[in-house]
């Protein structure tokens, strides 16, 4: 097991280099990120010189990568064109985004595993038939449009919610958001746990518990439920940077201030520091959901352990 | 069973909301129970300030905004005619147009206590001209003589670290020497970059940015940087036009679309950008709580001078020519449902007839004529390559719907499906590089806002040779040569006729197509009344009564 992390955490390292390299030329190449700064004109030569040396614009590229990497690694991420700290940006969005994917995923657990479960036990049956379909649905709409629906709905015409939430982002707030962000993945969730449960049910293993005179309940939490479970804890894990990441959408319609929202200004104002800062940190947040998916692999399936 | 859970948490939701709400309206009403309507504050949608809140670095309407109600200057602009009128300037004198004595009015101070002196000027303008502090404004100070040493333009070693043609001579007096007479320089002082600063500014710079401190009618009480930002009615302050509500709470809004919806849920009082989608639907959803008025803004196409398929002789018909090919009324009419005016001058109607606009000036050369269009352009030997592409940035704006519909309107007029095209650049800073770049291969889109309500504004930087507007690099020497003639012209009716005659040239060259005007959009809840937009399209906050 402890070769396994180390082996684990070693591959990380390229991954994370690769991926900070990629995104930090893509940024570069758009452009020169001080002509927007002066609006409808052109800045003047000479605040424009000034203002990429002040920002390390003037140095080659790669030698841009070297000493944004170094700072990286002293936890300095470098000034937005605005004059905060990029570090600064990222207390401020990332606990927001962190409570939106807390409830996004919790949705997902909650809701997509209790519907898989209880689909995956009854397939065939009515109930079976009218999840499906419902997730089919789910499924085929876009975010925006279920989005946008449920705050003309609950927020204008009803008046439950308030359309958008306020600074603070407190987590009663982020309910009806956080349950649009996680419709579509919620329905995958129920999808993959139903399949899942299905082919299990007629397992040899099932049949055993179930000849060995185990109550019900018992059978299905630990011997179904515990092998099923493999490829929605790979999803949910996946997701979970997916959500931080792609939350642009949904923290737009409900000017959520986070993560969605920085990045969005960010590459609409070409700010690179800003841009690569918010990057590099979900690349961490993938590659540790990753470790934690693959440790929890060893958990729940012991024959992992060993390989 | 499962839906019957569902419910419960939606009802929860909700209850918590309406809490939440009830609190915050119980909070605002405890506030203004005891200064009747006059302590009421009303919330307000914002953008994100692109830069540094400092006067001299702010160049966009977002930064302006609070700029706009936390500072007074010299002069400021008349909210409905767009007048520069004396605010801190008790008088602003001069004999040759180039040196001004400016008397500063007693008894102003920051809202920090500190009193507002001529150095407090001074100060101010030598720091925003100051090349080692990056203000993104400080060509403003470009006519004050001893310019070219605190600011190289070549962006070498700076010799100076204050403008030689600024001098304190009192307490309340100081003397401002041009480098060029420029006769109508005092009416440029209400443009915030020319705001005074307080010692606080320079003392503790960085405590300063985190929470600005002027000498307007309102003051910061809090600032979270990207998201809110919650001013108040200043009590001590000294002008005339104090505010009338409590205060104001700008809420920074990821969309537009966003904040429209907040305000038809009555959670926001005041959107001054109505989005384009909503454009239908706002008469009905609001009546006459919804503002469509003129704003400083035109939009014009730039041509790239510097490329020589668009400056051999002839050209000047071909581009005629397009500009007889544009459908201005069917476009403003349809794609932006009347919030923009044909444009038949290159001004703006927020000048007015006495401050240079002059209606119809463009003359045939803005008429859609789809006959002419075509024979004009045969005659100026067709179009470069047969084919025209007009540049935009797609990012932000509408830019793709009326850039296609134009060359619908061309291709239409000329017969032929591919005479022109859209050619989208995917940011608005890729968009400013190009241009930089001079890589435009044919027209481009060209807004122009305002600094000042001047015509000269609209006139000498972007279309000057070598202004620092002037992306198509159009060059004339009659043009220069009139627009240098208004500036030393005393007598300011005569300096806009002036204007207006080189704007005639701008015209016989058609050095750039006029468009159309731009408005100002807002809507506002029932909370408030006496909501305007100044010419600059910004709400007039401090005039805004909440009931």
């Amino acid at each position: 097991m402890g070769r396994y992390v180390v082996r684990r955490l070693l591959q990380m390292i390229p991954v994370f280099i690769g991926a900070t390299l990629l995104i930090f030329l893509m940024v570069n190449v758009m452009g020169d990120p001080i002509a927007g700064l002066c609006g409808d004109r052109q800045c003047d030569p000479a605040t424009a010189a000034q203002l990429e040396k002040e920002f390390g614009l003037d140095k080659p590229v790669w030698q841009q990568y070297l000493t944004y990497m170094g700072n990286v690694f002293t936890g300095d991420f470098g000034t937005a064109f605005n004059g905060q700290k990029v570090t600064e940006l990222m207390s401020t969005a990332f606990p927001v985004t962190i409570r939106l994917t807390i409830v996004a995923i919790l949705f997902e657990i909650v809701i997509g595993i209790t519907l898989g479960v209880v689909t995956g036990l009854r397939r065939g049956k009515p109930v079976d038939t009218s999840v499906l379909m419902l997730t089919l649905v789910v499924i085929s709409i876009p975010t925006f449009v279920t989005g946008l629906l449920l705050q003309l709905l609950l927020g204008v015409e009803w008046g439950w919610i308030k359309p958008s939430v306020s600074t603070d982002a407190t987590f009663s707030e982020l309910i009806v958001p956080g349950l649009v962000l996680a419709s579509v993945s919620l329905a995958y969730v129920t999808r993959l746990t139903r399949t899942s449960i299905a082919e299990n049910r007629r397992s040899d293993y099932v049949r055993t518990a179930v000849a060995k005179g185990l109550p019900r309940r018992r059978v299905i939490t630990r011997h179904l439920l515990r092998n099923s479970l493999i490829p929605v804890v790979t999803f949910i894990g996946t997701d979970i940077g997916a959500l931080m990441g792609g939350a642009i959408v949904t923290e737009r319609i409900f000017n959520i201030h986070g993560v969605g929202y920085q990045l969005y200004q960010g590459i609409l104002r070409q700010n690179t520091q800003t841009v690569v800062g918010f990057v590099t940190v979900l690349v961490l947040v993938f590659l540790v959901a990753n470790l934690l998916v693959d440790l929890l692999y060893a958990v729940l399936d012991p024959r992992i352990r060993y390989a | 069973m499962r839906g019957a859970t569902h419910a419960k948490w939606a009802a929860c939701a909700a209850a918590v909301a309406l809490a939440a709400t009830a609190c915050g309206g119980g909070d605002s009403d405890s506030g203004g129970s005891g200064s009747g309507d006059g302590g009421a504050t009303l919330s307000a949608s914002w953008g994100d300030p692109q830069n540094p809140l400092e006067p001299a670095n702010t160049n966009e309407v977002q930064g302006g905004k609070v700029l706009d109600m936390i500072f007074r200057s010299l002069k400021r602009y008349n909210p409905e005619t767009g007048k520069a009128e004396d605010m801190l300037a008790e008088k602003i004198e001069t004999s040759d147009s180039q040196n001004f004595t400016v008397t500063v009015k007693d008894g102003w101070t920051f809202s920090n206590g500190e009193k507002v002196t001529a150095k407090s000027f001074v100060d101010a303008w030598n720091y925003g001209a100051s090349l080692k502090n990056n203000q993104k404004n400080a060509y403003f100070f470009g006519y004050i003589d001893g310019y070219d040493k605190v600011h190289p333009e070549d962006g070498s070693k700076q010799t100076a670290q204050t403008l030689s043609g600024l001098k304190v001579t009192g307490d309340l007096t100081f003397t401002v020497k041009l480098n060029q007479k420029f006769s109508t320089f005092p009416d440029t002082l209400g443009y915030p970059a020319y705001a005074p600063l307080p010692q606080a500014f320079f003392t503790d710079h960085d405590a300063w940015l985190k929470k600005p401190v002027g000498n307007g009618p309102y003051t910061i009480e809090s600032y979270t940087k990207g998201s809110q930002m919650s001013l108040k009615k200043w009590d001590g302050y000294k002008g005339d036009d104090k505010a009338q509500n409590g205060g104001v709470t700008l809420k920074v809004y990821t969309d537009n679309n966003t904040a429209y919806t907040d305000l038809m849920a009555g959670n926001l009082d005041l959107v001054d950008d109505v989005p384009a989608a909503q454009l239908k639907n706002v008469k009905a959803d609001l009546g006459d709580r919804y503002l469509n008025t003129p704003a400083g803004i035109i939009q014009t196409l730039a041509f790239p001078f510097y490329d020589k398929n668009w400056n051999k002789p002839g050209m000047e018909k071909v581009r005629t020519g397009l500009s007889r090919a544009i459908d201005r009324d069917q476009i403003t009419k349809t794609i932006f449902n009347d919030t923009r005016t044909p444009a038949s001058d290159w001004t703006s109607p927020v000048l007015g007839e006495a401050g240079g606009f002059k209606e119809g000036l463009c003359g045939d050369a803005c008429e859609y004529d789809p006959k002419a269009a075509k024979k004009l352009i045969e005659e100026g030997g067709g179009l470069p390559g047969g084919q025209v592409k007009i540049t935009y940035n797609a990012d932000t704006g509408s830019h793709k719907q009326w850039v296609d519909a134009v060359c619908n309107s061309i291709n239409n007029a000329l017969d032929n499906d591919k005479a022109c095209v859209g050619n989208p650049v995917g940011t608005f800073a890729d968009f400013r590089n190009q241009i930089g770049e001079q890589k435009m291969s044919g027209p481009f889109r060209a807004g122009w806002q305002m600094d000042y309500p001047l015509i000269q504004n609209f006139l000498q930087p972007l279309y000057y040779t070598n202004a620092s507007s002037n992306d198509g690099k159009w060059s004339n020497k009659d043009f220069d040569k009139l627009v240098d003639e208004a500036n030393a012209e005393t007598d300011t009716a005569k300096a806009v006729s002036t204007f207006q005659d080189a704007e005639k040239v701008l015209r016989d060259n058609m050095g750039a197509i006029p468009l159309w005007y731009q408005n100002g959009s807002a809507g506002y809840s029932e909370r408030l009344s006496n909501v305007k937009l100044n010419p600059f399209s910004v709400p007039v906050y401090n005039e805004i009564k909440v009931s």
